[in-house]
């Protein structure tokens, strides 16, 4: 499968050598897709059990907390599409993918040199992001219908349950997403200054996404940018 | 009513008929709610609609409105055919024992005596055979064939179960299923009431529909008793008040009635009104009528009026036609010929009917004034408020004055229910801004009237200036002297005509009862059934006691009932002639051997022997009236008439609109409609929901029917191309109101004389001031015609046509 | 006070407010339920169980209910419009806690017009599901005499009672967020008054008393109404919710569901029990797990290192040194290679 060198990412030789991975846009993106899901967590998670109600002081209280929820929602919703449309080509399933999962061990057992060269996502990272679009759109669909403020009138109560008990396993399982999501760039060192500075070092390149690399380095022979 | 509402727990049976009990008298339905609970008391509901009475119902039966004579003779006839009357009451108690003059007769629908021209019967033979003893002749055998009982039975035959079917459009068996149910309370221990309300009076034919029940009610044995009864919804707190205390043109208080031009003076007015017993022995106790008239006329004029200027009778004035009723009122202010106006808690541009007419009425005006607590639509009539009130404002010149007045809860006084129980009542708020008691008002004008009359004189003053105004405060008389006025005092002490060195009442003491007035002068009375409200025993009105040891509804400690505080009018009739009661579970009175013995007043003197002194003691007889003489003007039985606007000719008389006697104005004959152009038949009512046109300026009763709407069958929905909630115009031949359509399974058409008969329910309550949405009202539609014996508004059967339309507003 | 053991429930809506002051019979202390709290002290007595009950064979419609409960709620419902019906409002609202429900039927077997009016509100379930859905402390109550009420206060507006009632009787003010229902008249019910609306019918189609008392009462009438031909007349007290506290005669107690979708057999539906149950628990631990696991791997397990080697290999690619070739399972059989 053709993978396309994504916009933005390049190599900048130097001591270590950078290679851009995400430009300040998607990096905003990020961040705010981040900070609102953290934010859902929290305030979902407040109304999910009586056990951590006390997080609605985090929001001002539990009317405030009910308020912003749902506008929360609208604003991961809309930056993570953002995101979402910038990543989607890259994140494509390839069959490499089932190769890299099927040895998945080595991985977490510290043998990456047995795994696949990987292009600039791998199966993981995938799962992840697509996890992380189908339960948002599920989130939101879900969400909309038991927005009691704006369409309760509109939603008859038997499809607000089906959409109430929805939205708590959709919420669930992104919340076990994003565990694995922020576990594993902690764990990958390295990784993080991607979506901080937006490079990582050509070392973490070739380490990780050694395809990519070789990529982007191809690509800088025949059309040198700078 | 002439029982109480309390005592509607000892029915056996509840017949709402020409009324909607729970809903415009929910309070007082408890009662029925309480026999059906406690006695297992069955209800029947014979209705044009499916009411909220329906709803709780054990048998409900369509019918035609305006039909109800046809269906009550029916079930006369349905009881006298299959022998289910209560013979020995009929016998005693009726006067169907009573010889009916030679030359009565009826055919083609009309009584003996008509004159088309005159609109009106001539009465002569409508009477008793009077004997060379000056008493009525009777055949205790009911054999003569001009006795009562077998004129009764004559009328009725031709109203079989299937003549009541084609007229009223009840389904037979459903007719009969009813007629069975109340034939069984000829039984003497089985009583049956009668709840009746606008549903019969406003009728041209009004009074009759009363009496074909009170008839059936009378062979029934069911007047008197404890659980029967006539009993008269009335539709205000205070309604039976206004009556009582003479707020007619025609009368006076009490039922005494204002003198007619024929009786230009004071004998030729007692004349009249000698009511001499037409049997032997019989207490006819209007002959009494003397004393209330003079008592009246004290109390009126103090101390001029006197034997020597006949009481003052000159200052009455003499009516020149039956009545000023309000129809007539209008008639008059649209010819221009009254132009001023006192409109005192009333809203006549949306009750009178015909409100094109009312409006032109009021238009022509000089000045109108309105008495009221709300901002009435009569007060705004001149307003331009959209096609819900679609006048040309500078066009009207009349001068409009309003006079805010409190409202009931403000004031002090007593309201009259229908039960005639004077319930003495306190204020619970202080009246807002400039709002004072229509009797301080009514004082300020009376006072400043006067004072013209002092310096300007006038053709003739006297009746003013020598009016007896002898309250504390002029300005602002006070309720309790106003009661005590009307308990009446003695003006001397009067003596005990047997022992004349007793004083029975000291001089300026409360009289106990009207049996203390008197014809010389000696007393004043300002409302002679009234009396005993408030004597030297204090305010009988403010009484609270509700205990009841007989536990059957009397409550003789309760306030104060009119006439003596007798709670069942007629319980001589509750015993039987031995004295012993018909059902001795609800003793009513029994006769001990020398007297009454009751926890009610007995309307019958206490040591009145049974069988002897008959109990109906108002009337001449004795006894009650199957055959009503020439009391009625439109007849002595009642016959059915259609209304003057319906969808049936008469069965019985092709070519007769309406009653033949009942009143329309020459200028309202082209107002009338046909069924070519209005075939549907449309009736009016109130909701639970609203009381008049007052609730609507309250926001509770406004949420709770927040708009005007009109009732129609899913079948003439379908006809139409209606669906529920959507606008609908109506229209008759006075005018078009456009209305939300409520498409019901509760009105169903019916079949009569061959057609198939739409009904459209148009309830009242909208206006265009106040908190509900603004409506078109009833009153758009309905006929301007009178009753023939009281002139109340027919506006329970009128024509229209219907079609959907768009929102009032909303070009199509 | 509300530990006064003195405290005499009211046994009927009859009679009038006594003159003096009165406190409040019950409070705090007199809770059996309280929504998400599971700390809960238990009461310390047992109130009597009180329950209003609805003779719809006695109702006349007249709405003496609504207005009374408006008046005494002190409540502002819109003027709306007429829907071609008599139901007004057209539904209950924040503003109006109780409706008359109006129903035509045709009963197939007399063939006659019935006309069912049910007065609709607050179940007052012994199992409330309200209670049950409700994520925010305290919002919910329920009393040991039965009555399950709202506290504004504690409210956050989130809509779950909604989902939670199988009656469909909460409602949320868009005015102040906050959910809304028939309280039974706790505030006069506490004071040894019965509910306003209990009151106000004329016709004592509404009573109200301990639900013993109304059991019985509701024999008698359904024996009258037995009498008068209405085979199926029962008792309304449905076992789903483990009875509820305002209960219902109906003259068709075979198909409660008659009288304006009245449900057949109410309970809490399984979604909410499944969302305020096992999803809960679930969903807790299987974050929790994951959370856990992450942390014990990120402890116990070397961290993912890029290696000196790893950033030779790097800065040799860039600048265009000899690398190790790419491994052959990168660019799989008919793959093609990147151009």
């Amino acid at each position: 499968m053709v993978e396309r060198i994504q916009p933005g990412d390049a190599i900048h030789p130097g001591k270590p050598s950078t290679v851009d991975r995400y430009g300040p846009l998607a990096r905003l993106n990020h961040w705010v897709t981040a900070l609102s899901l953290i934010l859902l967590a929290l305030s979902g998670l407040a109304l999910f059990t009586p056990s951590l109600y006390w997080l609605t002081g985090l929001f001002g209280g539990g009317q405030n907390t009910r308020a912003l929820h749902p506008w929360i929602g609208v604003v991961l919703f809309v930056s993570f599409f953002v995101f979402f449309f910038q990543l989607w080509k890259a994140n494509l399933p390839q069959r490499v993918d089932w190769v890299w999962l099927s040895k998945i061990r080595d991985l977490l057992g510290g043998h990456e040199e047995n795994l696949p060269e990987l292009g600039k996502y791998n199966a993981g990272q995938k799962f992840i992001f697509w996890g992380m679009a189908g339960l948002i759109l599920v989130l939101i669909a879900s969400g909309v219908l038991i927005w009691e403020q704006y369409f309760a009138d509109y939603v008859d109560i038997p499809i607000r349950r089906i959409a109430v008990i929805t939205h708590s396993i959709a919420a669930v399982l992104i919340i076990c997403i994003f565990i694995l999501h922020v576990y594993a760039a902690i764990w990958t060192r390295g990784t993080l200054r991607a979506m901080t500075r937006g490079d990582v070092t050509a070392g973490w390149a070739w380490r990780h996404h050694r395809k990519w690399l070789r990529d982007l380095a191809r690509q800088r022979r025949i059309d040198p940018a700078e | 009513m002439t029982n109480s509402w309390t005592d509607i727990k000892n029915a056996d049976l509840v017949v709402v008929m020409g009324g909607n009990a729970a809903e415009a008298h929910p309070c007082g339905f408890k009662w029925v709610t309480e026999a059906k609970a406690h006695r297992g008391a069955k209800l029947i509901v014979v209705d044009p609609r499916y009411t909220r009475t329906a709803s709780v119902s054990d048998y409900y039966a369509p019918i035609r409105q305006g039909s109800d004579i046809a269906f009550l003779n029916g079930l006369i006839n349905y009881c006298i055919t299959n022998d289910k009357v209560q013979w020995e009451y009929t016998k005693a108690y009726t006067n169907a024992a009573f010889i009916v003059k030679e030359g009565f007769g009826y055919q083609d629908g009309l009584f003996t005596g008509y004159d088309e021209e005159k609109r009106d019967y001539d009465r002569s033979t409508w009477d008793y055979e009077i004997g060379e003893d000056g008493f009525a002749k009777v055949d205790p055998t009911l054999q003569h064939p001009r006795c009562v009982w077998n004129l009764l039975k004559q009328h009725v035959s031709v109203y079989t179960p299937e003549m009541v079917s084609n007229i009223c459009g009840t389904p037979k068996d459903k007719f009969l299923r009813v007629a069975e149910m109340i034939a069984e309370t000829s039984a003497p221990n089985k009583v049956m009431t009668s709840m009746y309300a606008l549903g019969w009076t406003q009728h041209s034919h009004g009074a009759q529909n009363i009496r074909a029940m009170a008839m059936l009610q009378l062979i029934l044995g069911n007047i008197g008793l404890r659980g029967g009864g006539m009993n008269a919804l009335r539709g205000h707190s205070n309604i039976q008040g206004l009556t009582d205390l003479g707020l007619m043109s025609h009368l006076l208080t009490g039922y005494l009635n204002m003198p007619s031009e024929a009786e230009p003076d004071y004998d030729t007015y007692m004349k009249s009104r000698q009511f001499k017993p037409l049997r032997p022995g019989q207490t006819s106790y209007w002959q009494n009528y003397s004393k209330f008239m003079v008592s009246f006329q004290k109390a009126m004029w103090g101390e001029v009026a006197a034997a020597e200027n006949d009481w003052c009778y000159d200052y009455l004035s003499k009516l020149d036609v039956p009545a000023y009723d309000i129809l007539r009122m209008f008639e008059l202010m649209n010819q221009g010929r009254v132009n001023g106006y006192i409109c005192q808690g009333f809203n006549p541009l949306m009750a009178v009917p015909d409100r094109a007419k009312v409006t032109s009425s009021l238009s022509k005006l000089k000045f109108l004034i309105t008495m009221d607590p709300l901002e009435t639509e009569t007060a705004r009539f001149w307003e331009n408020h959209g096609e819900f009130n679609n006048v040309d404002t500078r066009s009207i010149q009349t001068e409009v004055i309003q006079l805010p007045t409190v409202c009931f809860a403000e004031d002090e006084g007593s309201l009259t229910n229908s039960g005639r129980w004077l319930q003495w009542f306190w204020p619970a708020a202080t009246p807002p801004g400039e709002a004072r008691p229509d009797t301080a008002i009514m004082a300020e004008i009376l006072l400043r009237m006067r004072e013209l009359y002092k310096k300007e004189g006038g053709a003739f003053p006297d009746p003013v200036l020598n009016l007896s105004w002898d309250y504390h405060n002029p300005r602002e008389p006070e309720p309790e002297e106003l009661a005590r006025e009307i308990n009446g005092r003695a003006l001397v002490d009067l003596k005990d005509p047997a022992d004349p060195s007793k004083v029975l009442v000291p001089a300026g003491k409360q009289v106990v009862n009207f049996s203390q007035l008197r014809d010389d002068g000696s007393t004043m009375c300002g409302c002679w059934i009234y009396s005993g409200n408030f004597n030297e025993a204090g305010n009988n009105m403010a009484r609270r006691d509700n205990r009841d040891p007989s536990g059957l509804g009397t409550h003789a400690g309760w306030t104060f009932a009119w006439p003596l505080n007798r709670r069942t009018l007629y319980n001589g009739a509750s015993a039987d002639t031995q004295g012993r009661p018909w059902d001795p579970s609800r003793k009513l009175l029994e006769w001990d051997g020398t007297k009454w013995v009751s926890d009610d007043v007995p309307d019958i003197g206490v040591n009145a022997k049974p069988g002897e002194v008959q109990p109906f003691i108002m009337n001449q007889e004795g006894v009650s009236r199957l055959f009503a003489r020439g009391l009625m003007r439109d007849g002595p039985f009642p016959a059915h008439l259609e209304p003057f606007e319906s969808p049936v000719q008469n069965v019985f008389n092709r070519r007769m609109r309406g009653n033949p006697v009942g009143r329309i104005f020459e200028s309202d004959v082209g107002r009338f409609g046909n069924a070519d152009e209005f075939p549907f038949f449309a009736t009016s009512y109130r909701l639970t929901e609203h009381f008049h046109y007052w609730t609507k300026h309250n926001r509770v009763n406004a949420a709770l029917q927040p708009e005007f709407f009109v009732e129609i069958s899913e079948e003439l929905a379908a006809l139409r191309g209606v669906t529920a909630g959507s606008w609908v115009r109506v229209w008759s031949k006075r005018g078009s109101v456009k209305a939300r359509a409520v498409v019901t399974k509760r009105i169903r058409p019916l079949q009569c004389d061959g057609k198939t008969v739409h009904i459209v329910g148009v309830p009242i309550h909208w206006g265009f001031m106040g908190a509900a949405r603004k409506g078109h009202s009833v009153n758009t539609l309905t006929m301007p015609v009178g009753e023939a014996n009281i002139e109340t508004p027919a506006v329970k059967a009128f024509l229209v046509n219907l079609e959907p339309t768009t929102a009032p507003g909303v070009q199509s | 006070m509300s530990g006064s053991t003195t405290y005499q429930s009211p046994h009927t809506a009859v009679s009038n407010p006594p003159v003096t002051p009165v406190a409040a019979g019950f409070g705090e202390a007199d809770l059996v339920r309280r929504s998400a709290t599971s700390d809960l002290p238990p009461p310390q007595r047992q109130l009597t169980p009180v329950a209003k009950l609805i003779d719809v064979s006695k109702c006349i419609g007249c709405k003496a209910c609504q207005s009374a409960c408006i008046e005494w709620n002190d409540t502002h419902p819109d003027i709306g419009e007429n829907h071609g019906i008599y139901d007004n409002p057209r539904d209950l609202t924040e503003n109006m806690f109780t409706l008359m429900r109006f129903t035509e039927w045709v009963n197939p077997e007399t063939d006659n017009l019935e006309w069912l009016i049910r007065k609709d509100g607050c179940m007052h379930c012994s199992d409330p599901g309200c209670l049950k859905a409700c994520p925010a402390p305290g919002a919910i109550v329920q009393y040991t005499n039965g009555i399950v009420d709202f506290v504004h206060e504690n409210c956050i507006g989130c809509g779950y009672c909604v989902k939670g009632c199988p009656f469909n009787i909460p409602r949320i003010s868009k005015a102040d967020h906050r959910s809304y229902k028939c309280t039974l008249c706790s505030d006069r019910v506490a004071v040894g008054q019965g509910p306003a609306c209990a009151k106000a019918c004329p016709t004592q189609a509404i009573v109200f008393g301990t639900k013993e008392d109304m059991k019985r009462h509701a024999e008698g009438r359904i024996a009258d109404l037995k009498s008068r031909g209405y085979a199926n007349a029962g008792l309304y007290d449905p076992p789903g919710v483990g009875g509820t506290h305002v209960m219902y005669v109906l003259h068709h107690n075979d198909r409660p569901s008659l009288y304006a979708g009245l449900p057949d057999n109410p309970r809490i539906s399984p979604i909410v029990q499944t969302w305020k149950g096992v999803t809960k628990y679930v969903g807790l631990a299987a974050m929790g797990f994951l959370a856990a696991g992450s942390l014990i791997h990120g402890v116990f397990a070397r961290p993912n290192r890029v290696t000196q080697e790893d950033d030779v290999h790097g800065e040799d690619l860039v600048e265009g040194k000899p690398v190790p070739p790419p491994k052959p399972e990168t660019y799989g059989p008919g793959s093609g290679e990147h151009r």
